[in-house]
């Protein structure tokens, strides 16, 4: 199929490009890597009457380590996040996620923006943010502002954006030195999106979690970082606590049903990758049988 | 491979000196199809020519109120807006039944829905416009005003008297049935020791070509003929079909097929929309191209499967399986496809069930229901898949219930290798095949033993694997008993022309057909070897019906064993005739001389004697010099149909090994493994990458392939995101290995390998995750084996 007509402005700058929006409202798309928006666009789902293209804005892609945050501007590839050696060291479990996402060829193009933006609920990196502490930052008509990644996300392909406004980075704290991370996501075949996926990050200490964020993506309208995880801090692990800690989860989650499960098999495959996790981080196998899922 | 000729010491044509016949040569076509120089119909790009979108029915039934497409007429671009009525002036409605499937019937169907519309997509209007996206913007200001009617889509209360009809004039919505009942199966049931039954679900899915469906149909006022570019496997087919309708003579209509990316049985069909691009030709006097998006692909390309099948099965305590008894049920949307009918499907798993046993106790119901969904029909493999399952699952429930291990009741109970030639409780009479030589062999190359030891060690260790065994027949080289003895003029035979040109190369016209399987390839190794000329010198000529000669074209499995004989035929001739010339040029005899290397030599010490060349400048230019009464025949023609067997049968056994997370019901496929007799192999690659193909094929009908329809009859994944065809990252490695039981109806000796993968993969898939399952008392019988599938199974979910 063929996208209904649209006008095109490729962006000369930020401040530019927020002209455009402010202008055009909510007529206007931005485009960046255009791998959600274009098929969107093909299909005739939108049809936007301006196309405002970010993509050549070589101020916003990069990624820079200061004073213990890491900068990834939105233009970021997601390729460009997988041979980072600044996300290898301060940011791993971004890298781990971002080898879920798609395939190469949309990892080319992607964007970590673009992305966020889009707010798929079974995306990987809007739940890495969630678990990684990320500040979103945005600039709009009336400056800069930072939103907390647990308050970016709002529901199905919703964020706190406003239409005029622009995401122009994320900001992540360098993952401590003694920390770990899982990640893991069940899907039907390599890179499509998540029937369920899990993007933890954890402090272990002693054989137990001294911190552990539970980033849990395609359970819900939007990303939840588990309050469930709480439940497995600063405790003795054993097959009850983590039963618990499942059953605390099933209560946290509200799974929709699509053409690949039902809410019944979302919570299961939720409190799985629960189990598996714990286990994975603990170096416990023992826990994964003692588990009722 | 093993090689089972017999008669070695004869030497055929096929066996002289660098013969291509048994050697993986590269395909002649592949330089120009990797370099981007291939002619897809998308390429095809003429003067005047338009496009057209046709608007599709949001509802899978409902009456057509009204079309206003006034609106529609004034956008860009913009040169017709036609409506089915309107087209109906143009060329005439069909009925897609055949003689010889008995009480088939179905309802006429029209180019573009008149008055009522039967599924979501079916189209409702065309428009063409001078861009594809010009159409579809105007195809958005066309205003339909529909009527909503009761939509039947479940095929199990379709035939309930409290089902509204879909096809008033048809009395019910039964398209057909057929009966068998062989041996006496009551009393075998009655004398067996164990008696088990299971339903079989088989999801409805879709071929899925890289390339959609396309047509560039362009009327010639001035020539009063039509032609059609098309991605079609039968050209002589589309042809008759296209003439038939539109009141032509088939002198009229000539059909160019170049390259094809892939069929698979999706484009041997005549669809209603590349009806309507022929009559729109005819109707504007211009050039007017259809290519298929994808979403529209998913909508209109015919759908396959969709079975419910009962199936029965009796066995003594030794392993001897007494009976076999199915109740199948299929739903073929609303009309039965043009013109191999909607009825194959049902009608070859009856003939097929049990197929490779010996057990003459047999008895099969087949119905066949209209529902409102997507047209289906024959896609790769016809009824082998859901044959096989049916089979091979109840092989592997009755061992599971007797403890008897997989293998042993197979080799209990195959048709001996040297019980042929016989027939199947169906009727279908079988050549040769090897069964327990392809299972011999099978074993061999799956280290049957090492797994078992293994799958029982990760046991313990809560590891899951399964080993899923699954013998088969296929259906190849069909002759006029598949189509033409119920009236349909779809060509069972095929044909070959070959000449020697004035340089001694050799030009080769072919009524088979390439999609990308090779045909062009074969074809050329057996001229080549033949005629003992090098494969550079081969020039193959396919898909146009002014320039090959008639025949049936690519489908069935029936090029290398038909179109293939013929052209070995063919090529005999012309080496006689280039033979008989060469002895009056060199006062010699026939019998005396060979050609090889591009040369005629001498028997008795290969000593050339005349280059092919410059016996053709002789022949064509200077024919003067030759003895008084020598006429020259350097082209020579023959067909080939095979008249013995109705079907030269071929067999195969498939393996799978898997490991299936029972706390996730996600199946992880580790190895396959094949082996198949499609009796002598021309290019073993070729034959190799079909296997693979197919079983890929079959792997994702295993696990991802389904049109999910709801209650409404709509199609919810008709995208590439939400249907799920296999991808390279969930497939295993495929072990091909072969047995040769080359076929004595032709000289060549070739049956055909295409549908072999597809047949057996998803029955051997199957079996392996009941084998996994074995443990926890589950058993799943429902294709695609998703994890909803399998965690419902087990009562996880």
């Amino acid at each position: 199929m063929k996208a209904s007509a649209f006008a095109y402005a490729r962006a000369t700058s930020v401040e530019n490009a927020l002209d455009l929006l402010s202008v055009h409202g909510e007529a206007a798309k931005l485009l960046s890597g255009g791998q959600s928006l274009l098929p969107a666009m093909n299909l005739r789902l939108i049809a936007p009457e301006l196309l405002v293209d970010v993509s050549q804005l070589v101020e916003l892609r990069g990624i820079v380590v200061k004073e213990g945050v890491v900068t990834i501007g939105a233009l970021t590839r997601h390729a460009d996040l997988l041979k980072s050696p600044e996300i290898a060291a301060h940011a791993p479990l971004l890298m781990d996620a971002v080898a879920h996402v798609a395939h190469p060829a949309i990892r080319n193009r992607g964007t970590i923006g673009g992305s966020l933006a889009h707010a798929d609920p079974a995306s990987e990196l809007p739940a890495c943010m969630l678990t990684l502490g990320a500040t979103i930052i945005a600039r709009g008509p009336s400056g800069e502002r930072r939103i907390a990644a647990n308050e970016f996300f709002v529901g199905i392909y919703e964020t706190a954006l406003t239409p005029q406004e622009l995401l122009v980075a994320v900001e992540l704290p360098v993952t401590p030195i003694n920390s770990t991370h899982f990640f893991h996501e069940f899907a039907r075949r390599h890179g499509d999106y998540a029937i369920v996926g899990l993007a933890a990050q954890a402090s272990v200490k002693d054989g137990g979690f001294a911190d552990l964020r539970l980033g849990f993506f395609a359970v819900g309208d939007r990303p939840l970082l588990a309050n469930s995880a709480s439940k497995l801090v600063d405790v003795v692990i054993t097959s009850a606590v983590l039963t618990e800690a499942a059953s605390a989860l099933d209560d946290e989650l509200d799974p929709l049903e699509d053409q690949q499960a039902t809410p019944a098999m979302r919570r299961l495959l939720a409190k799985v990758l629960l189990t598996r996790c714990v286990f994975a981080l603990l170096a416990r196998p023992d826990l994964c049988a003692g588990v009722s899922a | 491979m093993t090689s089972d000729k017999a008669n070695p010491e004869a030497l055929s044509a096929l066996d002289r000196p660098n013969s291509y016949i048994g050697r993986t040569v590269p395909r002649p076509n592949l330089d120009r199809l990797m370099q981007g120089r291939g002619l897809y119909v998308s390429d095809v790009e003429l003067p005047r020519m338009a496009h057209v979108v046709f608007l599709r029915s949001p509802h899978a039934h409902a009456r057509i109120i009204s079309i206003d497409a006034s609106a529609a007429k004034q956008m860009p671009g913009v040169i017709a807006v036609v409506s089915g009525r309107e087209l109906s002036t143009v060329i005439t409605p069909w009925v897609g039944v055949l003689s010889h499937l008995k009480g088939l019937k179905s309802a006429p169907q029209s180019a573009i829905a008149v008055d009522r519309v039967c599924w979501q997509g079916e189209a409702v209007a065309a428009v063409v416009a001078a861009s594809r996206a010009q159409a579809e913007d105007a195809a958005e200001h066309v205003l339909v005003k529909y009527e909503g009617l009761h939509a039947v889509t479940d095929m199990r209360t379709a035939l309930d008297p409290a089902t509204p009809v879909i096809h008033a004039s048809l009395g019910d919505n039964l398209a057909f049935e057929r009966i068998h009942d062989a041996g006496a199966v009551d009393q075998a049931f009655a004398e067996s020791d164990e008696v088990v039954d299971a339903e079989f679900v088989f999801g409805r899915h879709t071929g899925v070509t890289l390339e959609p469906r396309a047509v560039v149909a362009d009327w010639n006022v001035a020539e009063a003929r039509l032609t059609i570019y098309q991605g079609t496997q039968a050209p002589h087919m589309v042809q008759n079909i296209a003439a038939l309708h539109l009141g032509l003579k088939e002198s009229q209509v000539r059909v160019v097929c170049k390259d094809v990316g892939g069929s698979f049985g999706i484009k041997v069909h005549i669809y209603a929309d590349e009806m309507a691009t022929y009559a729109l030709s005819k109707l504007l006097r211009r050039p007017v191209k259809f290519v298929a998006d994808r979403v529209e692909s998913f909508n209109t390309d015919i759908h396959a499967r969709d079975h419910r099948c009962k199936g029965k099965i009796g066995v003594k305590r030794d392993g001897t399986i007494t009976a076999f008894e199915i109740d199948d049920l299929t739903g073929i949307g609303p009309y039965s496809m043009y013109p191999r009918t909607s009825a194959i499907e049902a009608n070859q798993v009856v003939n097929l069930v049990g197929g490779p046993y010996v057990t003459g106790n047999y008895r099969a119901r087949a119905r066949v229901v209209f529902q409102n969904k997507n047209v289906m029909c024959q896609y790769r493999a016809v009824g082998h898949p859901i044959a096989c399952s049916v089979t091979e699952g109840l092989v592997d429930l009755a061992a599971m219930k007797i403890g008897l291990d997989p293998l042993e009741i197979r080799r209990r109970n195959l048709i001996a290798d040297n019980a042929y030639p016989c027939a199947s409780p169906s009727g279908l009479r079988f050549e040769q095949l090897s069964h327990h030589a392809a299972l011999a062999k099978l074993v061999q190359m799956m280290d049957y033993d090492a797994l078992r030891a293994e799958q029982a060690a990760l046991r313990v260790k809560n590891v899951h694997r399964g080993i899923g065994i699954a013998s088969f027949i296929e259906v190849t080289n069909p002759s006029a008993a598949f189509y033409g003895v119920g009236g349909a003029k779809i060509s069972s035979q095929d044909g070959v022309a070959v000449r020697l040109d004035a340089q001694g190369s050799v030009i080769c016209q072919t009524s088979i057909t390439e999609q990308g399987q090779g045909s062009e390839s074969l074809t050329a190794q057996i001229v080549g070897s033949v005629l003992g000329v090098s494969m550079d010198r081969v020039r193959v000529i396919l898909g146009d019906t002014d320039n090959t000669p008639y025949g049936g074209g690519t489908w069935a499995s029936r090029g290398a064993g038909i179109g293939g004989e013929a052209a070995l035929q063919a090529t005999k001739v012309l080496r006689k005739n280039i033979l008989d010339i060469a002895a009056a040029i060199l006062q010699s005899t026939p019998g005396e001389l060979d050609i090889v290397n591009n040369a005629v030599v001498k028997v008795a010490d290969g000593a050339p004697r005349i280059d092919l060349s410059e016996l053709a400048r002789i022949v064509y230019f200077r024919p003067d010099t030759l003895p008084p009464g020598v006429q020259p025949e350097l082209m020579a023609t023959r067909h080939f149909v095979p008249r013995e067997y109705p079907f030269a049968f071929t067999n195969g056994v498939q393996a799978s090994w898997l490991e299936l997370d029972t706390d996730t019901g996600f199946v992880k496929l580790l190895k396959h493994w094949v082996v198949e007799d499609c009796g002598t192999i021309i290019n073993p690659q070729l034959v190799d990458e079909q296997i693979r193909g197919g079983v890929v094929q079959g792997l994702g009908a295993a696990l991802f392939e389904k049109c999910v329809y709801d209650e409404r009859g709509q199609l919810t994944n008709a995208n590439m995101a939400d249907y799920l065809v296999p991808m390279s990252g969930e497939m295993p490695d495929i072990d091909v290995g072969h047995v040769v039981s080359p076929t004595l109806e032709s000289e060549l000796g070739a049956k055909g390998a295409g549908e072999a993968g597809t047949a057996g993969a998803a029955a051997a898939v199957t079996n392996a995750v009941n084998d996994a399952l074995k443990p926890f008392g589950a058993i799943v019988t429902e294709i695609p084996l998703t994890p909803q599938v399998i965690l419902t199974a087990l009562g996880r979910i």
